[in-house]
């Protein structure tokens, strides 16, 4: 490869005009959370150094990721990110198939080798010598780990590629792994939500081209600027939810009104997430705004905390399902069902021994 | 009546009263920082466990008037956390006097684990809450199973509340914030805090069930043993019963 294109390059042969790359970047700054200053350092950075090359590799998952993030909100984001990233591998979205697809990979780890970004869609099954996810005749675990070998980071996708997701769900038969068990030795960013936002793709990876870093992580490994905060937190129905008005079923007259969710089972409360201030579809709306609440996808094992319309965790250690309340309160009853007993056969006990003294006295 | 004179231990007593008399022996136990805890304590854990239900399971919604002029679950939220506040200072301040109180104060925080003596005495105890025991042992400070019970249900008990309680109350105060620098890392340990919150939930029980075994003990005590409990964290004295040897 002679001369890789600057993003600005890519974006002027697309048709896309000067006045269009300069929103785009200002756009992305605020997406960023940065100053008005970072702008011009955005489209500096875009005008002036090469595409990232970008090797896209799914596993186990649905594509809900790809399927979200060509649907990046701002008009440009899904002309340009595309082309702004060199994206030398991705079979979801590459013309080419089967033997022509594997070469092009092989060639993109060889040339950008130590340089490229491995973007991870799924998760690699382990069982079976993850016999369950083949791709290119090989099990995918093994093209991840070789794919992982010459990356200079690894963007893992979704829920499934950070935390396991539905197919990690219990009991695991195909042992579905989050990559983060799999690549120990590469700094690993993750972008959990089923799927992300797309902004918050387009803005992760745009963060890292101007920056050439990643951005600051919080303690799991997300990028805080979107993951710093609760859906709760930035929730336009949070004042129903001080005031203590909720919806109570599904066609009250509460939920007509628009009151807060937590009691439908609304995991805003624990998730962090971007929904409730970058929103989807250009910001049309997030599953709150649509009246049902947050089912926490972008947090580790929300597919295995019992029903999404219940605040209280289904607890499984006890042999059947039961949350806290239900485990707590039977045995509260145990307890309190041997006080009773026991106090009754203290007050026998005691009657009888004054009996008894009285006789012996 | 009897008439008035110096081994008349009140100038009221009767004949029969007479029969029952003893020394009446009392030690002075639990210091006044240690009652003023106890009893704090209580009504802060009584605070937390019942707003702490209704944070879990809030009550009906209310219409008093606009989102904007209505507060109820916020104060239901506040009673909760400013209880929480309470009940972890205090609890701070009860360590601290665990140094510098007298050594019944101590008590609380540790279990003679290495020591044989002491789970033979556990085991004594046992068998008098089985009813094998005829007569139970007198006790200036807990009696052994009763300090087992402390260490676990309220050392550790309320400990775990206290760290568990702030992660929680960490993500509203969120980063940067104090108590998100000193608790953040639990969440560490658990990744989604919806696990957190279930924890949290079952230590609630877990001091319910305290509660339970807690207050049905200590009025049975003062009744069948041979000592004084109820009152003792009233007025800070042990009284016996009995001028018997153990």
């Amino acid at each position: 490869m002679s001369q890789i294109e600057t993003f600005y390059e890519v974006m002027r042969r697309q048709g896309i005009t000067r006045r269009s790359f300069m929103k785009y970047c200002s756009l992305t700054a605020s997406a960023l959370g940065l100053g008005p200053a970072f702008v011009p350092r955005i489209a500096h950075a875009m005008e002036t150094k090469p595409r990232t090359p970008v090797i896209w590799v799914n596993g186990l998952e649905c594509t809900c990721c790809s399927e979200s993030f060509i649907r990046g909100a701002h008009p440009l984001a899904k002309d340009v990110v595309l082309s702004m990233i060199s994206l030398d591998y991705s079979h979801v979205l590459m013309a080419a198939a089967g033997h022509a697809a594997e070469a092009a990979m092989a060639e993109a780890m060889e040339t950008h080798r130590g340089n490229y970004i491995l973007a991870v869609e799924g998760n690699p099954p382990l069982n079976e010598d993850g016999m369950f996810c083949i791709v290119g005749g090989r099990p995918f675990v093994e093209k991840l780990k070789e794919a992982a070998a010459g990356a200079k980071a690894v963007i893992a996708w979704g829920a499934c590629a950070s935390y396991g997701c539905v197919q990690a769900a219990k009991p695991n038969p195909t042992q579905a792994t989050p990559i983060h068990k799999v690549i120990t030795d590469k700094p690993i960013i993750k972008i959990p939500g089923c799927p992300p936002i797309a902004e918050v793709m387009t803005g992760v990876i745009t963060y890292m081209l101007t920056f050439g870093r990643l951005p600051e992580l919080d303690r799991q490994g997300r990028p805080a600027m979107f993951y710093g905060q609760r859906i709760h937190d930035k929730c336009y129905r949070r004042p129903h939810f001080d005031a203590g008005q909720f919806v109570e079923a599904w066609d009250d007259e509460n939920a007509r009104k628009g009151y807060c969710l937590y009691k439908m089972g609304c995991k805003g409360p624990t998730t962090y997430n971007a929904c409730s201030t970058i929103g989807w579809n250009e910001g049309v709306s997030f599953p709150i705004q649509s009246g049902h609440g947050c089912i926490g996808c972008s947090e580790d094992g929300f597919w295995d905390q019992g029903t999404f319309y219940n605040r209280l965790t289904n607890i499984k250690q006890f042999g059947v399902e039961a949350n806290a309340d239900q485990v707590g309160l039977t045995a509260a009853g145990v307890v309190g069902g041997a006080v009773a007993v026991h106090a009754a056969i203290s007050a026998l006990k005691r009657a009888q021994k004054k009996t008894q003294d009285k006789v012996e006295g | 009546m009897a008439s008035p004179s110096t081994n008349v231990p009140a100038h009221d007593v009767a004949p029969e009263d007479l029969a029952s008399v003893s020394r009446q022996t009392s030690v002075y136990v639990y210091e006044a920082p240690v009652r003023i805890w106890h009893w704090v304590n209580a009504a802060a854990i009584l605070v937390l466990i019942v707003t702490g239900y209704f944070i879990g399971s809030p009550p009906p919604s209310m219409q008093i008037g606009e989102a904007t002029e209505q507060f109820v679950f916020g104060y239901i939220r506040f009673a909760h956390f400013a209880a929480g506040w309470v009940l972890a200072i205090g609890f701070l301040g009860r360590i601290y006097w665990a140094f510098f109180g007298n050594h019944h104060a101590r008590q609380l925080f540790y279990v003679p684990f290495w020591s044989a003596a002491f789970w033979a005495e556990v085991w004594f105890e046992i068998r008098w809450y089985l009813f094998l025991a005829k007569e139970p042992k007198k006790y200036v400070g807990h009696n052994p199973l009763a300090q087992l019970a402390m260490f676990f249900f309220i050392t550790l008990g309320v400990s775990f509340m206290i760290v568990t309680g702030f992660a929680l109350y960490a993500e509203g105060a969120q980063e940067g914030s104090l108590t998100h620098d000193l608790f953040g890392w639990v969440h560490g340990l658990t990744w989604n805090s919806h696990r957190l919150h279930t924890l949290h939930h079952l230590g609630m029980w877990w001091i319910v069930i305290f509660m339970i075994i807690h207050i049905y003990v200590a009025i049975r005590e003062d009744i069948m043993s041979r000592q004084s409990i109820v009152s003792t964290m009233i007025s800070g004295h042990r009284t016996f019963k009995d001028d018997r040897g153990d």
